[in-house]
């Protein structure tokens, strides 16, 4: 037995090591983005944001954590107590799960022994697998609103299962655009794909894929523009009413791991990973390259959670019905219209940035046709036809 | 629609404001809002006030804690006519009236006054009507904002407290601007009005 431990220990323990970062790092990331979160939507708002507890209040999100592991939990006579519980932790659990298959560093495509910056390397179908366990994190909302047992909570696992069925199809068309030219599910390779230029980022000629992939990506996180399964003004406090303390917690926590989920993959897929302009081709083994490789993937997936928080104050919250619209009249056909320009250059071999042209013209006469539709179809039958209410009474 | 009821007649249908082809694209709007947010952002112009180091400048007329005025010659102002209390909405004044001590010379041109004199600063809702009813001006309410206590007990405000926090506004400037000290009051508006004779109907005060 122990000889055996002896041999696997080589390949045991950078993955034990990887499962550590990850355990690690979650909940502090999840902390102190609570807190940066607070500051932007302060500095947004022309305030200061938390500043008491600490230097620049940095100490804020630990006091926060503090009060949060003391706080008394209430847990309220109409629940279904099993599920009640099971529900937060479902949701952190499927939210960290999605991570096994993050490459959080740059990872050679060929696995040397080491530390390799991700819990399961050379999963070929990665991205899959990724997508998969994190669509389960419906899983986690719904049992939570069901579990409630109050209309509220219901109502916003309802509409964010919904949400989560309708976005899980422009999501998916807009990858595979992706995949099909790389050939493969790897999202190792799918970044080393991109290890060329600064144009060979799929950003560059597939801007139309990342459109798509954003804003559904944006709708599995729940967050602003999308949060309509906790939108305070009709839900209270949606799924999460009836939570307080570590469990409400939990769920946010959940929520923010999403957050980094989705910036990594926009990352990974789109702003070419770890490469950087000068930081090109393989990776490198050593440990300078590897820790600048990493500082650069750090810093892009920064910058994307920054933008997310951004939007956050920026734009409204959509309409339940303009949020379905959004899915399956913009996304779901500019997505499908989107791979087949992709088909069609892969086929023919043609320069792969006409592509970047083709989807910018696409997105703005598809615009231009659905509003000129709209418009038609508004003039036949005003009342009946204005996104789908009668007219507001004045 | 078949039959128009009447509430379709009379209701005036507006329509939802039409929007042009780049508003539709959704994404100009997109930015300019993440624009705008940014631009916020790095304006660098917090209107925060640091609430307990920099203190807000409270205007005079503000309504807070109540005190009771001393007279030129330091006693309490008061007559205890009972008006304000009966003014109270809140019910939150309780006075007990004596008669003043006639051999005391420093009270002998005074026929009676408050023995106590307690205002539940919790209950009241500091509208400012038992300062309207007084006529010596003796209670106001000061622009005292920041309240606080540990116990409900330390809230009910008794006499001597509500002097003290005369004393405390007289010496920080913080008069209220109500204030008509020097002239009597409102009371001898009302004997210059008797001399003249019955107010027209409609106008005077009631009793
Ligand atoms: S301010 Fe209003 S409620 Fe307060 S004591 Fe005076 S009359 Fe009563
Ligand atoms: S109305 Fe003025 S004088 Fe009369 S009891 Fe109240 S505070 Fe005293």
């Amino acid at each position: 037995m122990i000889e055996y431990m002896k041999e696997l220990w080589p390949i045991l323990w950078p993955t034990l090591g990887a499962i550590g970062v990850i355990l690690a790092f979650v909940p502090i990331l999840g902390l102190y983005m609570t807190f940066i979160e607070r500051k932007i939507a302060a500095y947004i708002q022309d305030r200061v944001g938390p500043n008491r507890v600490g230097p620049f209040g940095l100490f804020q999100a630990i006091a926060d954590g503090i009060k949060i592991f003391l706080k008394e939990q209430v847990i309220p006579d109409h629940v279904y107590t099993f599920l009640y519980f099971i529900a937060p932790t479902f949701s952190l659990m499927t939210a960290m799960f999605a991570l096994v298959v993050m490459p959080f560093g740059p990872v050679p495509v060929e696995y040397e022994s080491g530390f390799r910056y991700v819990v399961a390397p050379g999963i070929d179908i990665g991205i899959i697998m990724m997508f998969a366990i994190s669509s389960l994190s419906a899983y986690g909302i719904i049992l939570g609103g069901w579990a409630s047992n109050n209309k509220y909570s219901l109502y916003g696992a309802i509409r964010s299962c919904a949400q989560f069925i309708s976005y899980e199809i422009p999501l998916g068309l807009s990858i595979i655009g992706v995949i099909a030219a790389t050939g493969s599910l790897n999202i190792e390779k799918i970044v080393a794909a991109q290890g060329g230029s600064l144009w060979d980022w799929n950003l560059f000629w597939q801007p139309l894929a990342l459109l798509v992939f954003f804003t559904s990506a944006l709708a599995e996180t729940n967050r602003l523009p999308f949060d309509l399964p906790e939108c305070e003004q009709e839900l209270v406090g949606g799924f999460h009413t009836e939570y307080g303390g570590i469990k409400f917690v939990l769920f946010f926590l959940a929520e923010y791991t999403h957050i980094v989920t989705v910036s990594f993959l926009t990352v990974l897929l789109f702003f070419g990973g770890w490469h950087f302009p000068g930081l090109t081709g393989p990776v490198d083994a050593s440990l300078g390259g590897m820790l600048l490789r990493t500082f650069v993937l750090v810093a892009k997936v920064c910058g994307v959670v920054l933008f997310i928080m951004i939007l956050r104050w920026a734009l409204p919250r959509f309409r339940f019905d303009q949020l379905m619209g959004l899915a399956w009249k913009g996304l779901i056909p500019l997505g499908l219209v989107n791979l087949f320009l992709v088909a069609v250059v892969l086929t023919l071999g043609l320069p792969k940035h006409l592509l970047a042209g083709t989807a910018v013209l696409l997105f703005v006469a598809a615009m231009i046709s659905t509003y000129q539709l709209q418009r038609t179809l508004n003039q036949s039958n005003p009342r009946v036809m204005n996104g789908g209410i009668r007219g507001v009474s004045v | 629609m078949t039959t128009k009821s009447k509430r379709e007649k009379t209701v005036k249908w507006g329509e939802e404001p039409k929007i042009g082809w780049m508003e539709a694209m959704y994404l100009p709007a997109v930015m300019s809002g993440v624009a705008t947010a940014v631009r916020h952002a790095l304006s660098g112009k917090p209107m925060t006030r640091q609430y307990p180091e920099v203190e807000p400048e409270i205007p005079a007329n503000y309504r807070g804690v109540h005190r009771l005025n001393r007279d030129e010659e330091g006693r309490v102002k008061c007559v205890a006519c009972y008006m304000c209390q009966t003014a109270c909405p809140a019910n939150c004044i309780e006075i007990i009236a004596a008669p003043a001590p006639k051999d005391d010379p420093h009270w002998e041109n005074r026929d009676k006054y408050p023995a106590t004199f307690t205002i539940d600063e919790l209950r009241c809702i500091y509208c400012g009507m038992c300062e309207e009813a007084c006529p010596v001006d003796a209670i106001e309410l000061t622009s005292i904002y920041d309240l606080t206590g540990m116990t409900r007990e330390e809230m009910i405000f008794d006499k001597e407290k509500l002097l003290s926090v005369f004393d405390k506004t007289i010496q920080s400037g913080q008069d209220p601007v109500r204030t008509n000290r020097g002239a009597l009051g409102p009371a001898s508006e009302e004997a210059e009005t008797a001399k003249q004779g019955p107010p027209p109907p409609g106008r005077g005060r009631k009793g």
